[in-house]
């Protein structure tokens, strides 16, 4: 791990000299491949199913990109990558975008160099014990052992926490979520902490899925998005639009099914800007006219997405919560497409 | 008069450099230094100009940020106010915490595997064989999860070790008790008695203050050098036992003589015995020595020193592979002694003990130093595969959450890549004097 880092920044530092100049959107269109970094494998969000195709909630918005850019959802290589290694892949062009749980945060953003460009999930950190445990507040964890993996932002709020709450506790740190489980469910740690949703992510998966609780407290804001780099704004501008596409299709009904018959009978202007049928805002942007009707044909709009991926009818059982639109009273909100 | 003339000067020409064999290797040699010169300088400037290019800086001032993370084993002071130098301090600490350790039990194995090996014994010698070809030719990353999950995996939770109300009312022990009532093995570490003082201070009192977790050490107490803290209990106990070695070797030295001078050894063992233990023995009473025994309180044991087991598997997985390494180092050395050694050892009346002892084992040390310097290094190198059990040394603090948490992954790399090559040439130099001081002396 140490020597490919090393590697990694190395190669990526006398391969960038030829690559700086161009943009990514023209590398993208050039290589005829997105590359997309994503999770190793947390269900959901983004694991690769039984016959090794990647599918999740944080997948979709990658073939989304990939559909609005290249015309062809499929044309996507996922790259895995833990915590550790995202943000160095990201630096050093190995991907063109990052959609793997990653929180927005003020030290990643400026000194990271990285640009968020929407919060396609509103989470927060949770607690998951065991129900034998007698544990029925994360107040009450005190001198705990709580698995925790590296490299995150949780890993600090939950020091954070323990201290404002002026409690103790002994920390082993995991280096991804399956080994995190596996502590966990040897009973190497009381309790394992991490996102919310991918706590209940991490419990579907578990054999005994009911014997197992997520605390009611939330500690921290994890507002997760999709991660590009710093100063492409092109690209950042494609990446940031074709989310709020997907968020717009659905405050304006437009899903999987009826995008078709939408686009040949809307008479709403917005709808038909979206949609290419009016406008030029694909050219704005350095496509063509059926970006966006592209992309929200791939897996259809937010919510198709939210419910097909985590939602209430699958393991996962995750409410749209914070991640309902503006108009439901949740926070996911599109700007105008003028 | 006659002139013996010179044989006619030769003018340096350019040529020469390419065509006399006095100038040509140096020439050479220059050029490729200079090629590589130039590869180093345009390695730099490539990545200064990236880093440029990125807006990136290259500077170790984040070091003194708050790291504002947790390590679970850490041998001195340490809290998530604490900077990121002092976390890759803790770092440092647990690897060559775990790298001396790893050390000794390989050597202390793997001379004991290599003599065996070469045991008249069929089923002896076969079953080292088949342990050094196990060991050996795994991947050691296998070894240490395979340790990991067995330890984690196989010992009780600490829950199992509570006795509620309810199963003493039905006569019903705990699912798992304490080893000789004073060791806890549980699946997260195994918890060991901690030993505090409690000098001039009333038994009672000090007894009960010193269960609580965090409690002072007690006794001569510390002094705080700044970056860590020494014990002053450990520092007479190490001055008394000293001294002890020195009149112990003194004793030695002169049945030594008695020998020398009338061929009869004086029996000495036990004034040795006295000597070691008396006074150390003295001492710790004088302290106030006792015991803290772990013991069950929420979630986790209190009390006691916690080994983790990150830790535990670690040492013992590095160990094992490596041990596996220098026992093969051992049979080569030993093999290499000539076999006229131990015949002339045995003629003179030397049992077969005392000849792998006294004639052949120092003798091969000659043979198994320098390869068992790079079976050291390698060792210490391994210690770097930690995180895979989620042991925090350096590779885990410095260059993992460090890293992460600051993006200053060049940084970090390098000083990690400084530190584990002075660690390495500290080991090289203290092995190679070791070395100088047993080889053959030669005139």
């Amino acid at each position: 791990m140490k020597k490919s880092v090393f590697l990694g920044t190395l190669s990526a530092a006398a391969l960038l000299a030829g690559v700086a100049g161009a943009g990514t959107l023209e590398d993208v269109k050039a290589r005829g491949v997105l590359n997309c970094g994503s999770n190793v494998g947390l269900t959901g969000f983004g694991a690769p199913d039984a016959n090794g195709e990647y599918q999740g909630f944080d997948v979709a918005l990658c073939k989304a990109v990939a559909a609005a850019v290249l015309g062809d959802a499929s044309k996507v290589k996922f790259v895995p990558l833990t915590g550790e290694t995202r943000f160095t892949a990201l630096a050093s062009s190995e991907v063109d975008l990052l959609v793997r749980n990653s929180t927005w945060t003020f030290s990643r953003d400026v000194d990271l160099k990285f640009d968020v460009v929407a919060t396609n999930y509103y989470d927060g950190q949770g607690f998951m014990v065991k129900k034998d445990l007698g544990v029925s507040s994360a107040k009450e964890l005190d001198g705990a052992t709580v698995c925790i993996q590296t490299g995150t932002t949780t890993e600090l709020n939950l020091a954070d926490f323990f201290k404002a709450n002026n409690m103790t506790y002994t920390p082993v740190n995991v280096a991804d979520d399956s080994e995190g489980q596996r502590q966990y469910l040897a009973g190497a740690c009381d309790t394992y902490t991490t996102d919310a949703s991918g706590l209940a992510a991490s419990r579907a998966t578990m054999p005994d899925a009911d014997n197992h609780i997520i605390l009611p407290e939330i500690i921290s804001k994890e507002p997760l998005g999709p991660m590009v780099r710093h100063g492409d704004n092109v690209w950042g501008d494609v990446v940031r639009w074709t989310f709020f596409a997907l968020i717009a299709a659905e405050e304006y009904g437009v899903n999987k099914a009826n995008i078709e018959e939408v686009a040949t009978t809307t008479t709403n202007p917005e709808i038909k800007r979206l949609l290419g049928t009016e406008g030029d805002l694909g050219a704005m942007l350095g496509l063509d006219k059926d970006w966006a009707k592209r992309a929200i044909a791939v897996s259809g709009n937010y919510g198709e997405i939210f419910e097909a991926n985590i939602g209430s009818a699958t393991p996962i059982k995750l409410a749209r919560g914070l991640n309902a639109l503006w108009t439901q009273g949740g926070l996911q909100y599109a700007p105008p497409f003028r | 008069m006659t002139f013996v003339s010179d044989a006619p000067k030769e003018n340096f020409r350019l040529g020469m450099l390419i065509y006399d064999t006095r100038y040509r290797s140096l020439t050479i040699q220059v050029v490729v230094l200079v090629l590589f010169l130039l590869f180093l300088s345009w390695l730099v400037n490539n990545t200064i100009a990236n880093l440029e290019a990125k807006d990136r800086t290259f500077d170790f001032g984040f070091l003194l940020n708050r790291a504002g993370y947790d390590i679970n084993q850490r041998l001195v002071d340490y809290t998530n106010d604490s900077s990121h130098l002092r976390a890759g301090f803790i770092g440092l600490l647990n690897t060559l915490l775990a790298a001396l350790v790893g050390c000794t039990i390989a050597t202390v194995l793997g001379v004991f595997i290599g003599v065996l090996r070469l045991s008249k014994n069929w089923l002896v010698s076969r079953l080292m064989t088949v342990y050094v070809e196990v060991f050996r030719n795994v991947p050691v990353l296998l070894w240490i999860l395979l340790a990991a999950t067995i330890l984690s995996e196989t010992a009780p939770q600490p829950k199992d070790f509570r006795s509620t109300p309810e199963m003493e009312a039905a006569g019903e022990a705990p699912k798992a008790s304490m080893l000789f009532g004073i060791i806890a093995v549980t699946n997260r570490g195994t918890v060991i008695p901690e030993p505090k003082f409690c000098l001039g201070r009333e038994r009672e009192a000090c007894h009960t203050e010193s269960l609580q977790p965090g409690s002072p050490e007690g006794g001569l107490g510390v002094i705080d050098l700044g970056i860590f803290k020494v014990s002053l209990n450990l520092l007479a106990l190490l001055a008394v036992f000293g001294g002890s070695i020195f009149v112990n070797r003194r004793l030695v030295r002169q049945a030594n003589a008695t020998q020398e001078a009338t061929g009869e050894r004086p029996v000495i063992w036990w004034k040795s015995l006295a000597i070691l233990t008396v006074p150390s023995m003295i001492l710790l009473w004088v302290l106030g020595l006792h015991w803290v025994v772990p013991e069950l309180k929420g979630f986790n044991f209190v009390g006691g020193i916690n080994v983790a087991h990150s830790f535990t598997a670690l040492t013992l997985a590095l160990a094992l592979y490596t041990a596996a390494f220098i026992a093969e180092i051992v049979r080569a050395g030993i093999q290499a002694i000539s076999r006229g050694q131990s015949e002339a050892a045995a003629a003179l009346g030397l049992r077969p003990g005392r000849t792998m002892n006294l004639v052949i084992l120092p003798q091969a040390l000659r043979v198994i130093i320098p390869p068992l310097i790079s079976q050291y290094l390698n060792l210490t190198k391994n210690t770097s595969l930690a995180i895979a059990v989620s042991y925090m040394d350096l590779r885990g603090t410095l260059g993992g959450v460090t890293l992460n948490q600051t993006g200053k992954e060049l940084e970090c790399m390098l000083l990690m890549m400084g530190i584990y090559l002075t660690i390495s040439l500290i080991i090289s130099a203290l092995m190679n004097m070791f070395n100088r001081a047993v080889r053959l002396k030669e005139r």
